[in-house]
């Protein structure tokens, strides 16, 4: 079922975070408020040291948060059990890294097939799918390959593969188009937005690189842990 | 995700053999030292195991191992041969005369003096000639390490002389006798032609060997001819084992080989534990990576023991096969024969690959479960 136009696919009341105690205690969240719409791709910005990673990994369910109500894909996240949420994450949640963090030892295909085999699916099977996707994203030429032997826009692609194989309703991306020149992140980014978003999904972007937030439905502004400002139509303006 | 625990381990080559060969040279170490150590110590018994037809060894109370004996009286065979339950009991002579040859090489040798009618206490094993030639006058079976430590280079033949203690000696047969402790010549005559090839003295009797009746077990029969003669008696696999603790207790020998065994396996389990702990350590971002695409810990101990085992039983593997390899070519060498791989050296080194790949494994497990996913974002 596709939900209603502006539903929220993440959203946040107040989420806190810290990192220890006493002395050493830093409040890396203050409050977040954050929503991130199905059908949207929602963009973090702000300056390095700010939280985007810290909010990302709480919505992503790889950081317990220490304050605040969250609600991920209508799932109250604090009701499910830790092994509950790890498969909550492995069956909705695909990410897109910075560092791509593709397996080094595998071809570009058994890299995308990675979260088809998490789930249990055949080895066999799964390599098609990853093949049928990547051929999609441009790289049936390169399928065999390891990614020591692909430039820096074919991981990513490869990476963007593996983040959607699975067809999981959030996509998490941390500066996806970081790590590459200017026409290899637009050539990502058209990829991203050309793929990924889907009226059941919800996108999240987390990033620096003002040449990209055209492609953007809204951006949160974060700064000190908190959500400073929210932008939403065109973009690229607002934010240049 | 078998296949995705497999790849990654192989995945890097270098590392993969790396972590293989680390443990084949453990154990081969292993395997190599401690059959080493145990052949050689199997070599203080080994004339007594070549005695086949024999249960049972009646020697001096205070006698502790083969090499150390006190003559016993005639009589005393006679006490013996009237124990119940002694099927037959006969003498043996043991001795160490030097025999030289006629070109004049020459060497301390070990002289044993079987049966004269029965020629019981003889191993069975010959490579030229037969045991029933030592019937005849002045004739003498030598080992076929012996005859090769006295006559280098030649070819084996029988016929040959021999001088011990002025007697002229004739070889009627080579023998395939186990390695002794000391690489001495193993010589078997007639109990009769020893004590003359030796010298006479008051008293010679070595040894008496006897067999129990059947139905009588040769540690019952012992415990019998103990009680009733008040002589040391004791079983084959008794007395084999009275010579290897007394080496074990009164040698350094278990001193020199404990140091190389622990060295290798301190060594073997340093580098292959440590290879592999480095190995998890490196490959953290990954394990951190399936991680937050949501595998669970269960799933990433699996993994990590299956990569455990497979390096392992790899590892093992090789290194049991270069053991083997290095026995095969020794055991074939006069010097070094029948010290072989022991599959109880095998097993003990198998038990110690196990404890390393579990140790590298629990301390592997434990940095990959305590491994924020969110590490994946750093």
């Amino acid at each position: 079922m596709i939900p209603a136009a502006d539903a929220l696919a993440v959203s946040c009341r107040g989420v806190q975070k810290h990192f220890g105690e006493g002395e050493t205690r830093v409040q890396a969240l203050r409050g977040v408020e954050f929503g991130a719409r199905f059908g949207e791709l929602s963009f973090l910005v702000g300056p390095s040291g700010c939280g985007k990673t810290t909010l990302i990994s709480v919505i992503a369910g790889l950081l317990d948060r220490t304050g605040g109500d969250l609600s991920v894909l209508g799932v109250d996240v604090d009701g499910l059990t830790p092994s509950e949420r790890v498969l909550f994450r492995r069956k909705n949640v695909g990410f897109l890294f910075q560092q791509y963090n593709l397996l080094p030892a595998f071809t570009a295909a058994e890299n995308v097939a990675v979260p088809l085999l998490i789930a249990g699916i055949l080895r066999k099977e799964a390599l098609e799918q990853a093949r049928s996707l990547l051929s999609r994203l441009g790289l049936s030429e390169r399928t065999e390959a390891l990614p020591s032997q692909l430039s820096g826009g074919q991981q990513q692609r490869v990476a963007l593969a593996r983040a959607l194989v699975h067809e999981p309703r959030l996509v998490i991306c941390d500066e996806p188009t970081a790590a590459l020149d200017h026409a290899s992140g637009e050539a990502v980014m058209d990829l991203l937005a050309g793929n990924a978003v889907h009226p059941d999904r919800a996108v999240i972007v987390v990033t620096h690189d003002t040449r990209v937030f055209h492609y953007a439905q809204s951006i949160a502004q974060m700064d000190d842990g908190r959500i400073a400002k929210v932008t939403r139509g065109n973009l690229t303006e607002a934010h240049a | 995700m078998n296949f995705v625990a497999l790849r990654m381990l192989t995945g890097d080559r270098s590392k993969y053999f790396g972590l293989i060969f680390a443990i084949a040279f453990c154990t081969f170490l292993l395997e190599n030292q401690t059959s080493i150590f145990a052949g050689i110590l199997k070599r203080t018994g080994s004339q007594i195991l070549d005695v086949t037809d024999a249960e049972v060894w009646v020697m001096d109370p205070k006698t502790e191992y083969w090499d150390q004996t006190k003559a016993l009286k005639d009589t005393d065979l006679t006490r013996v041969r009237g124990v119940p339950g002694v099927a037959w009991a006969v003498r043996l002579f043991k001795g160490s005369p030097v025999a030289r040859t006629m070109n004049g090489k020459f060497a301390v040798s070990l002289l044993i003096g079987i049966d004269d009618a029965t020629l019981s206490g003889a191993p069975r094993k010959m490579v030229l000639g037969s045991w029933d030639r030592l019937r005849e006058p002045d004739s003498l079976v030598i080992d076929r390490a012996g005859y090769v430590l006295l006559f280098p280079g030649e070819p084996l033949q029988l016929g040959r002389t021999l001088e011990m203690n002025d007697h002229r000696v004739t070889l009627v047969g080579i023998s395939d006798a186990s390695a002794p402790f000391l690489n001495v010549p193993i010589m078997h005559t007639r109990y009769s032609e020893a004590v003359n090839f030796l010298g006479r003295e008051r008293t010679q009797l070595s040894f008496i060997i006897a067999r129990p009746l059947p139905g009588t077990s040769p540690e019952k029969l012992a415990a019998s001819i103990a009680e009733a003669t008040a002589l040391r008696a004791r079983t084959t696999q008794q007395f084999v084992w009275d010579c290897v603790l007394y080496y074990l207790k009164n040698t350094g020998i278990p001193v020199n080989f404990g140091i190389t065994i622990l060295v290798g396996l301190v060594v073997g389990t340093v580098v292959a534990g440590q290879t592999f702990y480095l190995f998890t350590v490196e490959n953290l971002k990954q394990f951190g990576t399936l991680k937050a695409m949501g595998v669970t810990n269960p799933r990433l101990v699996g993994m990590i023991l299956l990569q455990a085992a497979s390096v392992a039983a790899l590892g093992f593997a090789l290194g049991t096969g270069m053991a083997a390899t290095f026995f095969e070519i020794f055991s074939h060498k006069l010097a070094t024969r029948g010290i072989v791989l022991m599959w109880q050296s095998a097993t003990l080194t198998a038990a110690c690959i196990l404890f390393v790949a579990v140790v590298a494994s629990l301390l592997s497990i434990r940095r990959a479960l305590v491994l924020e996913p969110a590490e994946v974002f750093r």
